[in-house]
C-alpha cells in the first residue's frame, strides 16, 4: 500500500515564526526520509529525471535514501547538482520533477525536493568528502559573478583541473542566494557552506570587483585568463513608472531584501544598516520576490501586509509553497489590482491608489492580460510600499565588453552551450535568460563549463 | 595587503584624510568617481569620493567628514596599518573634462575633496580654472595649497570671515558669472549650497554640473536607494551619476530623502557613543 500523501515535514508554527528569521520547514529525520523514499515507484522511465533541469538521478538517490545509505545518495545527487542544499529548498519542484512524477497522477507526488534537502543537510552535518581536483591543465578561467551560475561553472571547471577565479561585485558570494532570498527560507549558513566547499577545492574568490568598472572583461583576457564566464545575473530592479515612486517609504524589493539579508538590517542596530518598515505595508507583484518581501516585512514588525497582484492566484509565478506559507502567516492577498499612483505628505508615502483589473485575452506570454476596470479606483493607506515586479539584466558588462552582443531585452546573446558572439566569452544564468530560477541558471552554467573546457583545451 | 590604511591625516576638527591601498581602484580612478567602503563585518556600506589616487603606488585618498556613526567610527578607530573590510570601485560615471574655455569649480566644506581632482584634470586638459572654496570657518578649510595648484586662481570664503572673504560661495560665483564668459560651473558641497549655485547659474544661463550624494546601499545600480529626480526623470545617482546637470535636479526631493533614516541614524550614533564610553570606563 502506497501512502497517498507525502510524509509531512515539521514546520515552525505560523504564529511564532512571524517573529523570527529562523527557517520555516524544519527538515526530515532519517526515519521520515526513509519513509518518504519508500513511496517512490523507482519508475524505469523516470519522468522526474527528464523534468529536472540538471537531470539528477532521482530514483537512484531515492533508492539509496530508502536503504539508509545517505552518503551514497549525496554522491549521486552531486554528480549533476553542486548545490543540493540550496535546490532542495528553493526549486519550484511542483513545475519540474514533482510536476511529472508518476505518483502524482493518483496521489501526492513524491517529495523529491524534501528528500534532496534531507540528503544535503545530512551530508553537511556529517562532513562532506572533499574531492581532489585532477592535475592542473594550466588554463585559467575568470568567472564574473558569484551567483548560482558562477558558482556552478567555477566548481565544474575546477573539477576539470582548470585554475578558476570568481570575481564578485558585492562583499559576499552567493548572488541572489545571499542578498535576495531571506534567511527563513535559505539560511545563509547553507550558502556559506557551499561556498566553503568551492574554496576547499581551490576556487579563488575576489570580492568587491565590479567587472566593467574595476576591470573589464577584455582586461581579464589580456591578464592571462583563457576564457571568461559571465554570470552577472539580472540584478537591476524594475520600478512601476508611476507618480510618487521617489517618496520616502517606497523600496524596490532588491533594496529592501538587500538591506535585510546581505546587510543584516533585521539585526539593526547590532549591524549598522537600518531598514524602515511601517505598520501598513503593501507589496506589488506576485512572484517569489514579492512573497519574500511580504514575509520579511511581517517579521520586521508590520501589522498588516497586503500583496497587490494584477492577475489572479492561478497566474501567480511564485512557488506554491511560498504563497501557502505567506497566506498561513497572515499576508493579505489582493488579486486583480494594479497601483496607478502613490501619494504622500511632506515627501513621505501615505497612500497607494489602485485600479481594479479583470482578465482579458491572452498576451504574448500566453497568460490572460489584465485590463483595468473603469471607475474602479480606490486607495489604501500604507507606510511602506515594496515594488517586486521583476528585475532585468544590468547593462554594465555588455556595455563595457567590445563585440558582446545583447538581445533587445538587454540579455547577453548566448546559445545552449553558453557561447556568445565572442569566442572566448561564455555566459549563462539570468544574464542570458532574464530573471528565472536557481536551477535553470545552474543547468546552463554546467553546459557552459563543458564548452569552456573544450575551448581552453584547444588553445 | 589590500584595503590597508597607509596613512591618516587630520584635516580639521571633524575631517580626516585616509590613504588606502586599493590597486585595482587606483589603476582606473577618474575624477568624479567614488568608492563604497565597509569598515568591518557589521558595517554599513558608505560611499566616499575619490579625492586623489596614485596608480603607481596603488593607493587612493579618501577625505571623510564625521557626521554619523560610521564616519565617526572611521575617524576614531581606523588607524595607519589597519584594514578596511571592503573597498569597491571606482564607481559612478567620471566627470566630463572640458579642454577649453574658462570654468568655475565651487567647493563647499568637505566638497573640497571631490572638487580637487576635477579642477586638476580640467587644468591639465587646458581649461582656465577659477576655484571657489567656502566653509563655515577657517578651521573647516583644508587642502587650500592643493586647490591653489589645481586652479589658475582661487577665492576663499568663510561664513564668519575667519579666512578669505566673509561670504557664501554664491556671492563670488554670481560676480564671476556676471563678469566673464564661463563655459561651465562645477559645484560640490552640501545640497543646499549646490541648489543655490544651480539657481545662480540658471539665471546667468551657464551650465552647471553638481555631484549628488543621496543615501546609497550597493552603489552599483542594483537597489535604487539612490533615486533622484533629474529633468523630471528618476535616475540612479550611483550609476547614472553622481554628476548631473544642476539646473535639472529636484533638490527638495534629494534633501528630503537624505533625512529618511534620521531616527535610525540617531539611534545608531547614541548606541555607538554609549559603547565608546563604556569601553573607556
Ligand atoms: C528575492 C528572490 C527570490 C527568489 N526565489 C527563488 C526561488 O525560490 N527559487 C528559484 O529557483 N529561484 C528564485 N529566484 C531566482 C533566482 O535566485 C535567480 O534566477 C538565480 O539566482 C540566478 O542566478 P545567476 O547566477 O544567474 O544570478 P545571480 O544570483 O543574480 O548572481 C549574479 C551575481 O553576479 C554579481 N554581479 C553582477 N554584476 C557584476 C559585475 N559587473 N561584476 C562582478 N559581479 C557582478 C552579482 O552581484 C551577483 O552576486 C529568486 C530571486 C529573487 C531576487
Ligand atoms: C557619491 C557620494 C560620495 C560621497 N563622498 C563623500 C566624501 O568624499 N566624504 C564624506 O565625508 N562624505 C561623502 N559622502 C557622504 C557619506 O557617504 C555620508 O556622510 C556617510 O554615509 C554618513 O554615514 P554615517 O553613518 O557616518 O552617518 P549617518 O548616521 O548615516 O548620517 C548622518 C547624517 O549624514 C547624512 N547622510 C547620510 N548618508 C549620506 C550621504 N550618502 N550623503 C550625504 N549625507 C548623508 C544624513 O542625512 C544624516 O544627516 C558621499 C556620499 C555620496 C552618495
Ligand atoms: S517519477 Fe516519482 S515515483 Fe517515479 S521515480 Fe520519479 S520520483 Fe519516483
Ligand atoms: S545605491 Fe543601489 S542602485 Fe544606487
Amino acid at each position: 500500500m502506497i501512502r497517498p500523501e507525502q510524509v509531512p515535514m515539521r514546520e515552525q508554527d505560523p504564529r511564532s515564526r512571524v517573529h523570527n528569521f529562523d527557517e520555516v520547514p524544519l527538515g526530515y529525520s532519517e526515519m521520515e526520509a526513509r519513509e518518504e523514499a519508500a513511496r517512490c515507484l523507482k519508475c524505469k522511465t523516470a519522468p522526474c529525471v527528464a523534468g529536472c533541469p540538471v537531470q539528477v538521478d532521482i530514483p537512484g538517490f531515492i533508492s539509496q535514501v530508502e536503504q539508509g545509505d545517505f552518503r551514497a545518495a549525496a554522491a549521486t545527487i552531486k554528480r549533476t547538482n553542486n548545490l543540493p542544499a540550496v535546490c532542495g529548498r528553493v526549486c519550484p519542484q511542483e513545475t519540474q520533477c514533482q510536476g511529472v512524477c508518476t505518483l502524482g497522477r493518483k496521489f501526492e507526488p513524491c517529495g523529491i525536493g524534501r528528500l534532496e534537502r534531507f540528503v544535503a543537510d545530512w551530508e553537511m552535518e556529517h562532513g562532506a568528502r572533499t574531492h581532489e581536483p585532477p592535475p592542473a591543465t594550466g588554463s585559467r578561467v575568470a568567472v564574473v559573478g558569484a551567483g548560482p551560475a558562477g558558482l556552478t561553472c567555477a566548481a565544474d571547471l575546477r573539477m576539470l583541473g582548470h585554475e578558476v577565479t570568481v570575481l564578485e561585485a558585492l562583499h559576499e558570494p552567493g548572488g541572489v542566494l545571499m542578498y535576495g532570498i531571506p534567511e527563513f527560507r535559505l539560511p545563509k549558513e547553507v550558502v556559506n557552506h557551499e561556498v566553503e566547499g568551492l574554496r576547499r577545492m581551490g576556487v579563488a574568490f575576489e570580492m568587491n570587483v565590479v567587472v566593467g568598472k574595476s576591470i573589464t572583461v577584455d582586461e581579464l583576457l589580456s591578464e592571462g585568463y583563457g576564457a571568461v564566464f559571465v554570470g552577472s545575473g539580472a540584478g537591476l530592479p524594475r520600478f512601476l513608472g508611476i507618480p510618487g515612486e521617489t517618496l520616502i517609504g517606497v523600496y524596490s524589493a532588491n533594496e529592501f531584501l538587500t538591506r535585510v539579508n546581505l546587510m543584516r538590517a533585521w539585526r539593526f542596530p547590532e549591524y549598522d544598516t537600518p531598514v524602515k518598515v511601517g505598520r501598513q505595508v503593501a507589496v506589488v507583484g506576485g512572484g517569489n520576490v514579492a512573497m519574500d518581501a511580504a514575509r520579511t516585512a511581517l517579521r520586521l514588525g508590520a501589522e498588516k501586509v497586503t500583496v497587490l497582484y494584477r492577475r489572479t492566484r492561478q497566474e501567480m509565478p511564485a512557488r506554491v509553497e511560498e504563497t501557502h506559507h505567506a497566506e498561513e502567516e497572515g499576508v493579505d492577498m489582493q488579486y486583480l489590482v494594479n497601483p496607478v499612483r502613490l501619494e504622500g505628505r511632506d515627501g513621505i508615502l501615505s497612500d497607494v491608489v489602485c485600479l481594479r483589473m479583470e482578465l482579458g485575452p491572452p498576451d504574448d506570454s500566453g497568460r490572460r492580460r489584465p485590463v483595468p476596470i473603469e471607475d474602479s479606483e480606490f486607495s489604501l493607506a500604507v507606510d511602506t510600499l515594496i515594488v517586486a515586479v521583476g528585475n532585468q539584466p544590468h547593462p554594465l558588462v555588455p556595455r563595457t565588453t567590445r563585440g558582446l552582443e545583447v538581445t533587445k531585452w538587454g540579455t547577453v546573446q548566448a546559445d545552449e552551450q553558453g557561447a556568445t558572439s565572442r569566442p572566448e566569452i561564455f555566459a549563462a544564468g539570468d544574464i542570458v535568460t532574464g530573471a528565472a530560477t536557481v536551477i535553470s541558471a545552474m543547468g546552463a552554467a554546467k553546459q557552459a563549463a563543458v564548452a569552456i573546457d573544450a575551448y581552453v583545451g584547444k588553445q | 595587503m589590500p584595503n590597508e590604511i597607509v596613512s591618516v591625516e587630520p584635516l580639521g576638527p571633524q575631517t580626516k584624510s585616509f590613504v588606502v591601498r586599493a590597486p585595482r581602484v587606483a589603476a582606473r580612478a577618474q575624477p568624479g568617481q567614488f568608492v563604497v567602503v565597509r569598515l568591518h563585518a557589521r558595517g554599513e556600506r558608505i560611499p566616499l569620493t575619490l579625492a586623489d589616487w596614485s596608480a603607481e603606488d596603488g593607493t587612493i585618498t579618501l577625505v571623510v567628514q564625521e557626521v554619523g556613526k560610521t564616519t565617526l567610527e572611521m575617524g576614531a578607530s581606523v588607524d595607519e596599518g589597519s584594514e578596511l573590510a571592503d573597498v569597491v570601485g571606482p564607481l559612478g560615471e567620471p566627470s566630463e573634462i572640458l579642454s577649453e574655455g574658462t570654468v568655475v569649480c565651487v567647493a563647499g566644506g568637505v566638497g573640497i575633496a571631490p572638487v580637487y581632482p576635477i579642477a586638476r584634470a580640467l587644468k591639465e586638459a587646458g581649461t582656465h580654472v577659477i576655484g571657489i572654496a567656502g566653509a563655515r570657518s577657517e578651521d573647516l578649510l583644508f587642502w587650500v595649497d592643493r586647490l591653489e595648484e589645481a586652479c589658475h586662481s582661487l577665492v576663499i570664503t568663510t561664513d564668519d570671515g575667519s579666512a578669505g572673504r566673509k561670504a557664501l560661495v554664491t556671492e563670488p560665483l554670481a560676480e564671476i558669472l556676471a563678469a566673464r564668459k564661463i563655459a561651465r560651473v562645477w559645484a560640490i558641497g552640501p545640497a543646499v549650497m549646490m541648489k543655490f549655485c544651480a539657481q545662480a547659474c540658471a539665471k546667468a544661463g551657464v551650465p552647471i554640473t553638481v555631484s549628488l550624494n543621496p543615501i546609497m546601499v550597493d552603489g552599483t545600480g542594483m537597489c535604487g536607494a539612490c533615486r533622484a529626480e533629474v529633468g523630471g526623470r528618476v535616475r540612479f545617482a550611483c550609476v547614472d551619476g553622481p554628476e548631473f546637470a544642476g539646473d535639472q535636479v529636484n533638490w527638495d526631493l534629494l534633501i528630503a530623502r537624505l533625512a529618511a533614516y534620521r531616527e535610525e541614524e540617531r539611534c545608531a550614533l547614541e548606541r555607538y557613543r554609549r559603547m565608546v564610553r563604556e569601553a573607556a570606563a
